[in-house]
């Protein structure tokens, strides 16, 4: 690494080989998917065929055909115009909630793990209790009693979810603190927060992706659950689990109002699930089972 | 075995007064001065100093905290101001109806779990499997209150073959009054004899179970599917297979047995989660439990109620962690040292 730089067989080497099995065929499959997702959610304000919230009474509910290829909804709004700007909620919101609930749940287990003594049995504790609650109970409560809207959603969740990542954090830094190297650089009189960052972070960043990846459907059902209570993203944002919510009195009389973002939520969190399922199988060498 | 079931007990006395802090600490995050709320927009200060005083809400904070344990372990859990009734006797009413809810879709889940996991694992990499694989990753990726509308809608509304919400038929209040023992109606349908209302009940429980059980039933199929692959690397596997036992009867009379131990153990952890999804479930179907008292407790911003609502299922939680670690403990000494 002395020249900063590496050959493509050394980075070949330093990347996880991904076996070719038939299971990663569905994982790729996942990752396409959540491509094509993510794309259609960052280019949204360009690929859709109408401008975001564009309400025209006179053209609601008109069935899924030429000039609206998902229908329109009870007050006239694309329904495929709608539900891109949706991917772009959910996805916003899966993303800051892992991203707060990985910085805070990583630092906090690190500098436990490291540490351990009576540090590392508070913030156990700790843990244990917000993982007595099942996510979605203590991310409803939570949002109940603060004013409802995304950013709730996003504390809400991220409330939640962190102590998941301070575990797994924990349990790398404990392994890793004893080994030798750690030692030996403990010995040469390195501080521990270098130690920490240099040595132990890394350790546990292989670990984290892949519950990240996995996390990625729960965050987006429980966002959807949430905005389909009233306690998430509410009118003028595009939510796939609000369109639900606004849309549900209508699933007899028409169908796509209704249809089309529960399939968009199901699309979006099986591409999660299953690229995560596919990462953890690959990257984690301990599950051998396939 | 003893000191275990101590430290373990110990554990989740810790837990759960670690719950009754963060529901303490949820309550006093709601917006709004809750003596206003009681007193009313123009009382006087006098009355607003009258209020706080009755609530407490001059007491330090770990005082306040202190009242609110003691309030909870003597069984008052405060007052609904949505029913105006006791938010434990609204508990007591609402709970047996989702116990039974997530009870029948939980052994639904078992019923179609187990056996989609034997035949993935029988047919690895096989077509069956795939097919298993895909499908038990869709019910875990649907959502459940979609899923609800869905199935009510298509069999419900449109094809007529189960009805649309509910719990039973209310004119059998009538014709053929239930007798209550434990509240859960099924149970008290079959211990009294009431055919008409066990037979609706059970009619009315099919489609809400069915979504319940989607979730926990994709998770088992994939355990099941999981833990029988590992088996059959096992030592004991290839003796069998040398002996000549075919590979179905390896399967079901060596490995699932094994197999099973995960699977029960998860089905703790996915009880308090499907207890949630019932939430969901029961808004749509109109089903009298839990969390049909919870939606409408948040729709009126009912604080006494969410908290008792949190409360409970958090408590039913631990209780199951904790029941599932001693089984455990009890089947498998290595179990106990962690």
């Amino acid at each position: 690494m002395s020249t900063g730089r590496m050959s493509g067989g050394e980075l070949r080497r330093t990347l996880p080989r991904l076996p070719a099995r038939p299971t990663d065929r569905l994982a790729a499959v996942g990752a396409v998917l959540l491509a094509v997702i993510v794309l259609a959610a960052l280019l949204a304000p360009w690929i859709a065929p109408y401008p975001d919230n564009q309400p025209q009474p006179l053209r609601a509910l008109l069935p899924p055909g030429g000039a609206h290829w998902f229908g329109t909804d009870q007050v006239g709004r694309d329904v495929l115009t709608q539900l891109l700007y949706g991917a772009r909620t959910s996805l916003l919101i899966a993303a800051s909630v892992l991203a707060l609930s990985a910085t805070v749940g990583v630092t906090l287990g690190l500098v436990a793990g490291y540490a351990g003594g009576w540090l590392r049995d508070v913030i156990m504790r700790i843990t244990d209790v917000f993982l007595a609650f099942p996510a979605l109970l203590l991310a409803l409560a939570l949002a109940a009693v603060l004013q409802p809207g995304v950013t709730t959603v996003i504390m809400a969740i991220a409330v939640t979810w962190w102590p998941w990542y301070a575990r797994l954090a924990m349990s790398v830094a404990a392994s890793v603190a004893t080994r030798p190297y750690v030692d030996a650089a403990r010995c040469l009189g390195v501080p521990a927060p270098v130690i920490v960052v240099r040595h132990v972070l890394p350790n546990s960043l292989t670990p984290v992706l892949v519950q990240l990846s996995l996390d990625a459907g729960g965050v987006i059902l429980v966002a959807a659950a949430l905005s389909y209570l009233g306690l998430g993203a509410h009118e003028p944002t595009a939510e796939w689990g609000l369109m639900v919510e606004a849309g549900q009195t209508l699933f007899t009389t028409n169908w796509w109002v209704v249809t089309f973002p529960g399939l968009a939520i199901v699309l979006t969190a099986f591409a999660c699930n299953v690229l995560g399922e596919g990462l953890r199988n690959a990257l984690d060498p301990r599950r051998t089972v396939r | 075995m003893a000191g275990y079931l101590a430290r373990r007990l110990g554990q989740a006395l810790l837990v759960v007064a670690g719950v009754i802090t963060l529901t303490f600490v949820i309550m006093r995050l709601v917006p709004g001065d809750p003596a206003v709320a009681f007193a009313g927009p123009k009382a006087s200060e006098a009355e607003l100093a009258a209020a706080r005083a009755r609530f407490g809400l001059d007491d330090p904070i770990p005082v306040q905290l202190w009242n609110y344990v003691r309030d909870l372990v003597t069984g008052d859990w405060g007052t609904s101001l949505h029913t105006r009734r006791p938010v434990v006797e609204d508990l007591a009413l609402v709970f047996p109806a989702s116990l039974e809810l997530v009870g029948a879709a939980l052994v639904l889940a078992v019923a179609a779990g187990v056996p989609i996991g034997v035949l993935a694992a029988r047919f690895k990499r096989r077509l069956p499997d795939v097919g298993v694989r895909v499908g038990s990753m869709l019910a875990v990726s649907v959502p459940v209150f979609w899923l609800a509308l869905a199935l009510q809608t298509v069999f419900a509304s449109n094809l007529g073959w189960f009805p649309v919400a509910g719990e039973y038929d209310g004119e059998l209040d009538t014709t053929s009054p239930l007798t209550l023992w434990t509240n859960i109606t099924v149970v008290d349908a079959l211990i009294t004899g009431n055919w008409p209302i066990l037979t609706s009940t059970l009619h009315h429980l099919v489609l809400p179970a069915l979504v319940v059980a989607a979730y926990p039933a994709g998770v088992i199929a994939q355990l099941t599917r999981a833990a029988l692959i590992e088996e059959s690397g096992q030592d004991h596997t290839r003796l069998e297979r040398a002996l000549g036992f075919s590979e179905s009867r390896i399967l079901t009379r060596f490995a699932l047995r094994a197999a099973l131990n995960p699977v029960l153990s998860l089905i703790a952890l996915v009880f308090a989660y499907s207890m949630v999804n019932a939430f969901l479930v029961e808004a749509v179907f109109n089903w009298p439990g839990l969390g049909r008292y919870a939606a409408d407790a948040i729709r009126s911003l009912d604080t006494p109620a969410i908290a008792g609502v949190t409360l409970l299922v958090a408590i039913v939680y631990v209780l199951a962690n904790l029941a599932v670690d001693l089984l455990q403990g009890v089947v498998d000494p290595r179990a106990r040292a962690g």
